[in-house]
């Protein structure tokens, strides 16, 4: 399939991004020079110097809203996805509501505990709806350890499962960059399927 | 019984068992997890109501912080 074909199926889809740090502004950048049509980004921080080393954003972006840099960011990749910004803290009630009409969630916390209370509500509240997931990617190297677990038709685990990001294994844009990636590898290949 | 503990054949010397006592057993001690059976989302106050039987898919995803 030619590239523009390609394009014209993803544009008919719409993805949800839950966090623009590491992994969420990554791979909203590869989705959406993929040609998705719309994509759903929810983050309620700030842009800080730390987050240079691995997020998609710049320096004289710090201290704006990253959803709000993230779609212009986005938008100076020439890319026509369609961004819907939400600039508000996820939690067990919003995320079915600002996420509906998504045809795949992508889980891009750096937090294990919200990466865990996404899973449980798209799993028990959003029945269908494919969720994919990054788990392990702090520290460098270790190439051979990343890898994405298919768990069943819903449930997609991207990364090593078991580096904990500390101050003395930092996540770092190599590895976020490889998994951030892998998750958007992974939802296109969910979106080809339905072809 | 024998399960299918993430994909891989468990022999486990019990008639029955719990999740909780699964995992103690297991020595799996990292508490940031999700754990499904038979594709179905296992709730955490659970875990010490809900016993295995023996054919059972257990799958064990490990929660890492970063991103």
């Amino acid at each position: 399939m030619k590239f523009p074909e390609i394009k014209v199926h993803l544009a008919k889809f719409r993805v949800g991004i839950a966090g623009a740090g590491g992994l969420g502004s990554n791979c909203a950048v590869a989705l959406a020079r993929s040609g998705i049509g719309t994509l759903v980004i929810s983050d309620f921080d700030l842009i800080e110097e730390a987050n240079l080393n691995r997020q998609f954003y710049f320096a004289d972006q710090i201290g704006m809203k990253k959803t709000l840099a993230l779609s212009e960011n986005i938008k100076r990749t020439g890319s026509s996805t369609r961004i819907i910004a939400n600039q508000i803290e996820l939690n067990p009630e919003n995320v079915p509501r600002i996420f509906s009409g998504c045809d795949v969630i992508v889980e891009a916390f750096d937090r294990a505990d919200m990466k865990e209370m996404i899973i449980e509500t798209v799993l028990t509240k959003m029945p269908g709806i494919p969720l994919v997931i990054g788990s392990g990617m702090a520290g460098w190297g270790k190439n051979e350890f990343v890898k994405c677990r298919k768990i069943d038709d819903q449930l997609f685990v991207c990364g090593d499962e078991t580096t904990e990001a500390s101050e003395d294994l930092p996540p770092m844009a190599p590895r976020v960059g490889i998994v951030a990636n892998m998750q958007a590898n992974t939802v296109i290949d969910i979106l080809m399927n339905k072809l | 019984m024998k399960i299918l503990l993430n994909d891989r054949e468990e022999y486990l010397d019990k008639e029955s068992l719990t999740i909780s006592q699964l995992l103690i057993l297991k020595k799996l001690s990292f508490k940031m997890r999700i754990i499904k059976i038979n594709g179905t989302l296992i709730q955490k106050d659970s875990y010490d109501n809900i016993y295995l039987k023996d054919g059972d898919r257990v799958q064990i995803i490990y929660l890492m912080s970063g991103g």
